[in-house]
Parts: structure tokens; C-alpha cells; sequence
């Protein structure tokens, strides 16, 4: 799960780490009401959305006017926001983050993310900030530094120190440095972060180490026990079927294709997909039924993949391990009657009492297509949704 | 041969008396599994299943001589679960659980290492050696035992492999499902050792997909080490970038992990890899002419 700017920075603000005073506001009004209460005579206003590269796609902005800010706002708000790292069809923006300006001497990059080869939380550091660190890493990778964390010990001054002097800071800044990297450190592990970044993390005139951004990501297998970051989720920011999804326990992810697919199992949905390419078709959606593919839950995920217009036939593919294939046969049957599913179903059973499910589809009447095989039901399926 | 556990391994259940615990404890007994009793705390000398109950995993181990542990509680105790399993003398611990969080994987994998405890999972099927001894999730009458060895991410697509292995004539010697979080206890690496010393097996299918690199560090292992043949298939050509596809550890993250990055780097190993999951079976027939 993804936090917004303002909500990260609210994070980074409690662990003691340096950020603007800032005001999220919901209208144009409380934008202007909050550059009166932070004061000054420049502000910067940064439309809040999940995503990065805002600033060229315009959603971030210096202003000196009142008025600025009342069009930026009445610009934004209610709009949708297009970056290189959204769809084409943007990002909504409810919310404008109103700061107070920072004068900026040098930009640097802070990030910090599970590195799964060291099994570490490893710590990323550049003098290269304000830039895609991604083509950093690839051009240049020398210039980003790391420091893993030894989960036994956690994070100690000396690696904060360390980044300080190979980043070239020098003075107090080695000391604000080590505490920003200690408290994000902590700030890591207290709230079950996957991903962390200041980009940038900027140096101002007056020297100080400031941090101008905040991208926070939150491991979503701890969100029970982060009340208050599950607050923070903005489901405006997901695509609505998979919020959908997500409230029946289905993983789903929306594709740009026309054959559904409804999976048992991570691997097999990922591979199902695969196959229907390899037989010349697009697939629509990955799905994940889970183990218990229930009558409901069947149901359910019917609806869900439905409700994505361009899907024009849906491939249901089960290895029944230790559920029986009849009673999933008669799962999909019930769910295609609730649902009224009207564009053709291939489904391959396999499995316990594959054979028996087969059947039980074969004589519903519906227009369900029983295939014989896994290649056998993607050759099916995409002749059903209009060939290649 | 085989690796990991046989018909002699002693195996407890950890979250033994609760509905996952003792659902798949009764399908494993029922399957040959030596199953010597299990853990739930509070509930220490009842009996479930015919099988002692213990308050604790050391008492369990005392007691039985158990070597084996299978872990079904719940995510946010599991940590706690895997670290007394390792403090106690077992040898084995699998852990099946889904949705752990992964800073406390990031302690429990340090500890289990630390300890010289092996660990398979969290997040999988588990592991099984036809016709001796099954623990986990995976259902027992599709295995067959022979001579392919298989190492898998995946549940269901390792069960599409056991099929056609089975179907065309071949049957396995151990299956071992390594999980599909980020965090696993074993990688490719521990697994396809093993594999490689075991007489039993004669070829190996290796089943990733995106996400890490564990794959291509496998690549490199099997280029130096293995000799046996390997059919190996990557699910996920089709998953879109940043897209977390279902397991924990399978999202292609910052331009890294992709279906082909790994494609290539196990073909320059000699790995024959398919395209296809359908194609495992057959792929392997040709190998073994």
C-alpha cells in the first residue's frame, strides 16, 4: 500500500526528520487559508496522487500570489493528474499539499527498500538527487552508495556517518544526516515499510539537510497491525476493480486485453496468462481465486472481471488439490446463473474428480465450454473471444 | 533417496489442534506421514488426532524425537512460531502460512541460519516425497515416486508439473515448493544442491517466475554445479511492471525481475526452459531420451 506525500511526511515529522510546514487541503479556499497561516511571501503547492515525475506533468508548482494558488487548486482539484508513471488516463487528485518554499543549494537521494538478495533493509544514498534514480543506478551505478542494516543489531550511527562523508557532507551535516538515517531507519521497521524514498533530500542555502519529498510504501501483509497507516489508505488512488477485489480477499490486477481469467493459485494465474498469449490471444485481468474457491467467492470474481467491458470470453482454470473439481463445477454454475454471464466461459478442471466436474458442466445447458486440456482451453478460449 | 524427509522422518504440527492444522495433520496421516504428535500452546496433554498434544515445541521434540515441523498458524504468529521451532532441536521447519510481513521473515530467516536450521517456505505448498511422506498442502494422489526432482515459487504450478511428470511415466522423487514470498527459508540454490547429490534424481524442473533475482543467481549455480538435466519454466511474461501479481515476492520492481531477464539467463546456463507450463512434461520426455 502507497502513501501519499503529505502522509509520509506526517510520518517523517514524528521521527524528528526535517520537512516543510505544510497544509493538505481539500478546496481552494483552505489552500489560501493555509498559505496565510504558514506565512511567508512563496509557497510551493504539489497535487497530491500516487505517483512520481508530478512536477513535469505540472501538479507541482512555485507561487507567490494568493491567487496562484486558487487557480492551481481550482485547476487540480477534482482532476486527474498524468505522469510517465501513470496509465494514460492519470491519477485523481483530491487533495493540495501547500508548503512553505525551500531555497535549494545542492539535491541529494535517500531511499531505502528489502533487498531480498542480502535479506537486509539496505539503504540507497546519491549525490545525484531530483532525478529518475533508476537511470542513476543503470548509467552510474558507483554513484549510489549503500549500507545494509543487520536485522540482529538494526542501524548504527557509524553507516549514517559513513554515507555522510562518501556523499561529501561535512560539518553539522554529518550529524543531521546520521539522525535523518537513524530515525528513517527506525521509522522502517516501526511501521513495516517496503519502500522508502526522499527524492530529494536536499541541501538549502542555509546549509541544513531538508527533506523536500516523501514516497513511502507499506508491506501490505502487516496491515493489521498498522491501524493507523491503514487510515491513511486513499482508495481513490487503485483501480476500483481491484479495490473491489481486495474486499473479497481476490487478487486481481486489470490488463489491457479480452480474455478473462479466473485462476486458482498465483503461479497458475501468471502462468494461465502466459499460455493464452503463447495461443494468441490477450489476457484481460490476472486473478487469483485462492484456495477455498467457494461458490461466493466464484461469484464474486465473476462480477468483478465482468464489469471490465472489453472482455469478450473468460477462461476458468482450476487444479483442484484437495477441493473436488465437482463441486467447483457447480460453483461456476451457480455463479453464471446469479450473474447472468452472457460471453462464452471455457473452464478446464483438474484434478480430484476432474472427470465428474466436466460433466457437471457439460449438462447445465449454459454456455460454459468444457476443454480437455490446459493448451486445449487457451486454443478454446481465444477462438471464443474472437480469434487471433 | 530422496531429500529432506522419507517414510522415517518424524514430523509434529505446529498450530496442530486448530481447522488448517488438523485438516491437512489427517490428510498426512492418512498418506503415510509420521506424524508424532503436535504443538498447541494451552492445550498440552490432550490428545488430537490419536496423536499427543504438547504446550510447547521443545517438550514436543523431547518427547518424540520429532525432526520435522509443519507450521499452520496464523501470519502474525509465525515468527514467533518459526524461531521456537529452530530454538528447540528441529532439523526441519516448513512453513506453510501466507501473509507474513516481511521485516519479521527478515528476523526469522536471520535466526533459522544462525541456528543451522533448515527452513522451507513460508507461503508454499510444502514438501513431499511420493509415497513416504507429505507435509503441507499439496494433494498426495497425483505424486508418484521416480526421478524428477522439482523445486518450485508456486503451489499450483508445481502440481501442474507433478501431473505430467506422473503422466508421462517419470513420477518424482521429492517435490519441495519454496514459497512465493520475498523472504523464502531456502532458495533455488539450497534445493538444487540437494537434488543434484541425490541418486534418486536423474532430472530436475525448476519453477520460477518474476520477481528477485533468484532465478538468475540459479542460473549461475547451475551453470558451475549441476549436471543433471533441468527443464525450467518463468511465470509471469504478461504481468505488467509494479503490479504485485498475487504472491508477496512476485512484482518486477524498478525494471528488475522480468519473465525474460531470467528466460535468458537460465538458456545461457543450459537450462531447457519453455514457454509454456503445459510443455513441461514433454520438454522433460525429450531430455531424457
Amino acid at each position: 500500500m502507497n502513501l501519499h506525500e503529505y502522509q509520509g511526511k506526517q510520518l517523517f515529522a514524528e521521527y524528528g526528520l526535517p520537512v516543510s510546514k505544510g497544509i493538505a487541503c481539500d478546496t481552494p479556499k483552505e489552500a489560501v487559508a493555509a498559505a496565510d497561516e504558514i506565512g511567508g511571501d512563496a509557497w510551493v503547492v504539489k497535487a497530491q496522487v500516487h505517483a512520481g515525475g508530478r512536477g513535469k506533468a505540472g501538479g507541482v508548482k512555485l507561487v507567490k500570489t494568493k491567487d496562484e494558488i486558487r487557480a492551481f487548486a481550482e485547476h487540480w482539484l477534482g482532476k486527474k493528474l498524468v505522469t510517465y508513471q501513470t496509465d494514460e488516463h492519470g491519477q485523481p487528485v483530491s487533495k493540495i499539499l501547500v508548503e512553505s518554499l525551500t531555497d535549494i543549494d545542492q539535491e541529494l537521494y535517500l531511499g531505502a527498500v528489502v533487498d531480498r538478495g542480502s535479506r537486509r533493509v539496505v539503504f540507497m544514498a546519491s549525490t545525484e538527487g531530483g532525478v529518475e534514480i533508476e537511470k542513476v543506478a543503470e548509467e552510474t551505478p558507483e554513484k549510489i552508495l549503500r549500507a545494509e542494516i543487520d536485522p540482529l543489531v538494526g542501524a548504527q550511527p557509524y553507516q549514517g556517518r559513513e554515507l555522510a562523508f562518501k556523499l561529501g557532507l561535512e560539518g553539522k551535516q554529518i550529524g543531521q544526516f546520521t539522525k535523518i538515517f537513524l530515525g528513517l531507519a527506525k521509522l522502517f521497521e516501526d511501521r513495516d515499510l517496503a519502500l522508502l524514498e526522499i527524492n530529494p533530500l536536499v541541501i538549502t542555502s542555509a546549509g541544513d539537510l531538508h527533506c523536500l519529498d516523501a514516497k513511502i510504501g507499506v508491506d501490505g501483509n502487516a496491515l493489521y497491525r498498522q491501524k493507523k497507516i491503514q487510515e491513511m489508505h486513499d482508495p481513490s488512488q487503485e483501480d476500483s476493480r481491484e479495490a473491489e477485489a481486495a474486499r473479497w480477499e481476490l487478487n486481481y490486477v486489470a490488463l489491457e486485453g479480452n480474455i478473462g481469467c479466473m485462476v486458482n493459485g498465483a503461479g497458475l494465474a501468471m502462468g494461465t496468462m502466459d499460455i493464452i498469449k503463447l495461443s494468441g490471444g490477450q489476457p484481460a485481468n490476472f486473478l487469483d481465486v485462492g484456495g477455498g474457491a467457494t461458490k461466493e467467492r466464484v461469484s464474486e470474481a465473476f462480477k468483478i472481471i465482468l464489469s471490465d467491458d472489453n472482455v469478450k470470453a473468460v477462461l476458468v482454470n482450476i487444479f483442484g488439490g484437495i477441493v473436488r473439481c465437482d463441486m467447483i463445477a457447480e460453483g461456476i454454475i451457480g455463479a453464471v446463473k446469479e450473474v447472468d454471464v452472457t460471453v462464452p466461459v471455457v473452464v478446464r478442471l483438474e484434478g480430484n474428480n476432474a472427470e465428474k466436474g466436466t460433466k457437471v458442466l457439460a449438462d447445465s445447458g449454459l454456455n460454459i465450454i468444457a476443454a480437455t486440456s490446459l493448451a486445449n482451453a487457451a486454443e478454446q478460449v481465444v477462438k471464443a473471444a474472437g480469434g487471433k | 533417496m530422496s531429500i529432506l524427509i522419507n517414510k522415517d522422518t518424524k514430523v509434529i504440527c505446529q498450530g496442530f489442534t486448530g481447522a488448517q492444522g488438523t485438516f491437512h495433520s489427517e490428510q498426512a496421516i492418512a498418506y503415510g506421514t509420521k506424524m508424532v504428535g503436535g504443538v498447541s500452546p494451552g492445550k498440552g496433554g490432550t490428545e488430537h488426532l490419536g496423536l499427543p498434544v504438547f504446550n510447547t515445541v521443545r517438550e514436543a521434540v523431547e518427547k518424540t524425537g520429532a525432526e520435522a515441523t509443519v507450521i499452520y498458524v496464523p501470519a502474525p504468529f509465525c515468527k514467533d512460531a518459526i524461531i521456537e521451532a529452530a530454538d528447540s532441536g528441529i532439523e526441519l521447519i516448513v512453513c506453510i502460512t501466507e501473509g507474513i510481513p516481511t521485516i519479521d521473515m527478515l528476523y526469522a530467516k536471520e535466526y533459522v541460519d544462525r541456528k543451522g536450521v533448515r527452513m522451507i517456505g513460508p507461503n508454499c505448498p510444502g514438501v513431499i516425497t511420493p509415497d513416504q511422506s507429505k507435509i503441507g498442502i499439496m494433494p498426495g494422489h497425483i505424486h508418484k515416486p521416480g526421478k524428477v526432482g522439482i523445486v518450485s515459487r508456486s503451489g499450483t504450478l508445481t502440481y501442474e508439473a507433478v501431473k505430467q511428470t506422473t503422466d508421462f511415466g517419470y513420477g518424482q522423487s521429492t517435490c519441495v515448493g519454496i514459497g512465493g514470498d520475498p523472504i523464502p527459508g531456502s532458495n533455488f540454490i539450497d534445493i538444487l544442491q540437494l537434488l543434484q547429490d541425490d541418486p534418486q534424481t536423474e532430472a530436475i524442473v525448476m519453477i520460477g517466475e518474476i520477481g528477485g533475482t533468484a532465478e538468475e543467481e540459479a542460473a549461475e549455480y547451475i551453470k558451475q554445479n549441476v549436471n543433471k538435466p533441468v527443464v525450467a519454466y518463468i511465470a509471469g511474461v504478461t504481468a505488467p511492471p509494479g503490479k504485485r501479481m498475487g504472491h508477496a515476492g512476485a512484482i518486477i520492481a524498478g525494471g528488475k525481475g522480468t519473465a525474460a531477464d531470467k528466460f535468458a539467463a537460465l538458456e545461457s546456463a543450459g537450462v531447457l526452459t519453455v514457454r509454456s507450463p503445459t510443455e513441461l512434461g514433454s520438454r522433460m520426455a525429450k531430455a531424457l531420451k
